[in-house]
C-alpha cells in the first residue's frame, strides 16, 4: 500500500536523523555541558555587573554587534507594535461586543465572527511573530559574536510577511477565509508568509555558521529550532486541502497547538534565557538543566494538539497519547522553571533597577503558571469541564500575553536603546506600562477562568440549562473587558515610547 | 564542523516524528473506519455548500460547536443535543467545522431541533426577539426591513410584536439557514458487513 510506503520512509528518516543528532552530540561533548558555557554571553570581566536598561554600562565590544542588523530590526520591531496596538483594538471591541451584542453590530465588516478571527491571526502572526523574531535575531550576533549576514534578505522577508498579514486579515473582512481556527488566512496570502518565514532563516543560518565560537548558548537553540519548525508546520498546516471532516481537525489542531509550542514560546523562552542572566550579571543557575527543558520541550510539546478534541469523535489512543505528552511537558517546564526563577531569586534586588527585568521576570513566571495549568486541565475530569469554555481564552491570554507579550516588551525595551543608541526618553512610562499591562492581564485570565469553569459546571449539569451557562458568564465577561481596556492602554503607552524613541523631537537630538 | 547541526537534526526529527503521530497515522486510521461505515450523511447540495461558506465567513465557529460528547464526558445528551459524534457524521465537511467553544449551543443537530425556517430567520435578524437572554450577534444586515400591510413577496417574514414590519432575507441567508436545516447527525451509520 501506498500509506505503508511512506510510514516506512518517513520511520526511518526519522530514526536517522535521531540517530545522526545522537551521534553528533556525543562527538561535540554537547550531551554533558560544561558549566563555564553558561557565562559565554559575558564579556571578559563582565560578569557580575548587571546590564541595565540604559547603556551607561554598555561595553564598546557589543556596540558593533548591537547595531550590526539595525535597519531591518527596526522595521520588524516597529511593524510589531502597530500590529499590537491594531489586534489589540479589535480584541477589546471583540470583548465588548460580548457585553453588549448590539455594539457595532449592525454593519457586515463590524460583526463578531469576523473581527474575532482578525483579532487572532493579527496577534499571532503580526504581533507575536515580528517582536518574537526581530529580539532573536538582534540577539544572535550577541551570541556568536559574528555581525549578522545577509541582513538584506529581512527587508524582503519583513515586506512580504507585512503583506501577507495585510491582505490575510483583509481577506477575512471580505469572507475569504479557510474556515480553520489559526488558519484563517487565505491560502494564497499564506504562501507569503511561508516564505518569508523561509528567508529569515537565512541570515540567521549563514551566521550561525560563521561563528568561531565552541559552544552554541542555549538561546540560539530555540531560536534555530523555531525557525526550522515555523516553515514545516505552516505549510503543513496550509495543507489542510489534503484532509477532510476528523482528519482534518486533529491535523488543525496539531498546526494550532504547535504555533504556540514549537513558535512562539521557544522564541520566548529563549529570550528569558538571554535576558535574565544578562540583565542581573550572574549566569543562570543550571546551565545541565536548560538541555532538559529544551529537548523535553521539542519532544513533548510537539504531540499535545489532540487534546484540544478531547470527547470528540477522535481515535482514543490520538486522545490519551496527546494526555500523556501534555502531563510530559511538566519536565519541561519545571527544569526551565527551576532555571529562571532560581536566578532571579538569587539577585532579586535587581528588580528594582530594571524594568526590562521586570518584564521578563513576570513573563517567566506566568509560563510556569499556564503550562502548569495546560497539563493539569488536559487530564480527562478537569477537560470535560473547561473545554468548550471561555477557561481556554483565559488560558491563551495567560500564554501567549501574560508570557511571551510580557517578555517580548521586554526584550523590545531592551533591544531599542541599544540599536538606535539613544536611551529611553521617559523612564518611568515603562514602568507605567509594566504595571498597567501585568494587572490588565492578571484581571482578564482569573476573571475569565472563574467564569470558564463555572459555564463549564453548568455544562456539565444534567439537569441544568444551556441558558444557565451563558447567564452566569456574563458579569465575568464584562470584568474581562476592563482587563482588555488596561492592556489596551498599555500598548498606546508603549506605541508613544517606540516612536519617541525612534523620531526624537528636534529639542532633544540638539541636547545629544 | 558547526554546533548548530545537532540541533538541525533533532529538530527536524521531533517534527517528522508529531507529524507521523498526530497527522499521518490518524488520517489513515479514520479514514479505515469511514471506509467500513455507510455514512448517515449525505453529500452537501450547492445551496448547502454556499451556506457553510457563510457560516465560516460570518465566524459562527468560533461560538458553536458541531460535536456531542459522550455522556461520560458531560451533559450533551440532557441539552437534547443528540448522541455521540462519530468519524463518519464528518465525511463530506471540508473544511471541518468542529469547533472548540459553546458560547453558543452545538449545532450538530440543529437541522432535526429546529426545523423552522421562519424561526431561523428571525433569529438571525435579531437573536434576541426570540431568546431575551441570548448574547448573539443579529445580522440585520443580511436583511432587508420592509413597511407594508401586507406581505411584500412570498420569502418575507413578519416581526413579531411589530405592526406592520417585514423582513426579507438576503440570498446569503437563506443559504446558511440551508445548511443549517442539512444538519441532522442523529441517523447512525451502517456498517457495509451489515447492509449485506
Amino acid at each position: 500500500m501506498n500509506a505503508q510506503v511512506i510510514f516506512l520512509t518517513l520511520t526511518f528518516a526519522i530514526s536517522v536523523l535521531g540517530m545522526m543528532a545522537f551521534v553528533i552530540a556525543l562527538i561535540q561533548k554537547q550531551v554533558l555541558v560544561p558549566p563555564s558555557a553558561a557565562s559565554s554571553i559575558f564579556a571578559a570581566n563582565e560578569e557580575g555587573s548587571p546590564e541595565l536598561d540604559d547603556r551607561s554600562q554598555l561595553s564598546e565590544k557589543w556596540r558593533m554587534l548591537d547595531q550590526s542588523a539595525k535597519g531591518p530590526i527596526l522595521f520588524f520591531i516597529f511593524s510589531s507594535v502597530v500590529w499590537l496596538v491594531i489586534g489589540s483594538l479589535l480584541g477589546l471591541l471583540v470583548s465588548i461586543k460580548f457585553n453588549d451584542p448590539n455594539f457595532l453590530g449592525v454593519r457586515d465588516f463590524l460583526t463578531f465572527g469576523k473581527l474575532r478571527p482578525l483579532h487572532l491571526n493579527i496577534v499571532t502572526y503580526g504581533w507575536l511573530s515580528f517582536a518574537g523574531l526581530g529580539i532573536s535575531l538582534w540577539l544572535v550576533p550577541r551570541l556568536t559574536k559574528v555581525p549578522l549576514q545577509s541582513k538584506n534578505i529581512l527587508y524582503v522577508a519583513g515586506v512580504l510577511w507585512n503583506l501577507g498579514v495585510t491582505l490575510g486579515s483583509i481577506g477575512i473582512l471580505y469572507g475569504y477565509n479557510d474556515g480553520l481556527e489559526w488558519l484563517e488566512f487565505w491560502w494564497p496570502f499564506d504562501i507569503l508568509l511561508a516564505i518569508a518565514g523561509g528567508l529569515i532563516a537565512i541570515p540567521l543560518f549563514r551566521t550561525v555558521f560563521l561563528s568561531r565560537e565552541k559552544h552554541l548558548y542555549v538561546t540560539m537553540w530555540y531560536t534555530i529550532c523555531a525557525l526550522i519548525w515555523f516553515p514545516v508546520l505552516f505549510i503543513i498546516g496550509n495543507c489542510h486541502f489534503l484532509h477532510s471532516g476528523v482528519e482534518q481537525a486533529i491535523s488543525n489542531w496539531w498546526f494550532a497547538h504547535n504555533v504556540l509550542g514549537l513558535w512562539v514560546t521557544p522564541l520566548g523562552l529563549g529570550m528569558i534565557y538571554y535576558l535574565i542572566p544578562k540583565i542581573t550579571g550572574f549566569p543562570i543557575a543550571s546551565y545541565q538543566l536548560s538541555l532538559f527543558g529544551f529537548w523535553g520541550l521539542a519532544l513533548f510539546y510537539s504531540q499535545v494538539g489532540a487534546h484540544h478534541l478531547l470527547g470528540g469523535p477522535i481515535p482514543t489512543w490520538v486522545a490519551n497519547l496527546s494526555i500523556v505528552m501534555s502531563v510530559g511537558m511538566v519536565i519541561p517546564v519545571v527544569t526551565v522553571a527551576i532555571n529562571h526563577h532560581v536566578s532571579t531569586y538569587r539577585h532579586f534586588r535587581v528588580l528594582k533597577d530594571s524594568v526590562v527585568l521586570r518584564f521578563v521576570v513576570f513573563g517567566a513566571m506566568m509560563y510556569t503558571l499556564s503550562s502548569l495549568q495546560g497539563s493539569l486541565h488536559s487530564l480527562r475530569p478537569i477537560n470535560y469541564v473547561t473545554h468548550f469554555t471561555h477557561w481556554t481564552i483565559a488560558h491563551a491570554h495567560l500564554g501567549l500575553y501574560g508570557f511571551t507579550t510580557m517578555v517580548f516588551f521586554g526584550g523590545i525595551y531592551f533591544a531599542l536603546p541599544r540599536l538606535v543608541g539613544r536611551d529611553w526618553p521617559r523612564p518611568w512610562l515603562l514602568n507605567w506600562h509594566f504595571w498597567i499591562a501585568s494587572s490588565g492581564v492578571l484581571i482578564y485570565t482569573i476573571a475569565l477562568g472563574i467564569g470558564g469553569v463555572l459555564q463549564g459546571l453548568e455544562l456539565q449539569n444534567p439537569n441544568g440549562s444551556f441558558e444557565a451557562s451563558v447567564k452566569v458568564t456574563v458579569p465575568y465577561l464584562i470584568i474581562r473587558s476592563v482587563g482588555g481596556t488596561l492592556m489596551l492602554i498599555s500598548h498606546l503607552i508603549m506605541f508613544f515610547n517606540v516612536a519617541d524613541l525612534m523620531w526624537p523631537r528636534k529639542k532633544e537630538q540638539a541636547h545629544e | 564542523m558547526n554546533k548548530a547541526y545537532i540541533f538541525i537534526f533533532g529538530g527536524s526529527s521531533t517534527i517528522l516524528l508529531s507529524i507521523f503521530l498526530f497527522v499521518l497515522v490518524p488520517r489513515i486510521q479514520v479514514q479505515k473506519i469511514n471506509e467500513a461505515q455507510m455514512s448517515a450523511q449525505a453529500p452537501y447540495t450547492e445551496i448547502q455548500k454556499l451556506g457553510r461558506h457563510v457560516y465560516i465567513e460570518y465566524g459562527c465557529i468560533y461560538c458553536h460547536s458541531q460535536q456531542v460528547r459522550d455522556p461520560s464526558a458531560g451533559a450533551d445528551k440532557y441539552f437534547g443535543w443528540g448522541r455521540a459524534s462519530l468519524p463518519s457524521d464528518y465525511i463530506y465537511d471540508k473544511p471541518h467545522l468542529l469547533g472548540t467553544s459553546r458560547t453558543g449551543p452545538d449545532l450538530s443537530n440543529i437541522g432535526s431541533r429546529q426545523p423552522s425556517r421562519e424561526w431561523l430567520h428571525l433569529h438571525f435578524y435579531n437573536p434576541r426577539l426570540l431568546v431575551s437572554w441570548s448574547i448573539m450577534p443579529g445580522f440585520p444586515f443580511l436583511y432587508d426591513v420592509t413597511e407594508s400591510a401586507q406581505a411584500p413577496s412570498d420569502k418575507a417574514i413578519k416581526i413579531p410584536g411589530e405592526e406592520n414590519k417585514w423582513i426579507t432575507p438576503h440570498p446569503k441567508a437563506e443559504e446558511l439557514v440551508e445548511y443549517l436545516l442539512s444538519l441532522k447527525r442523529d441517523r447512525d451509520p451502517v456498517l457495509h458487513t451489515e447492509a449485506k
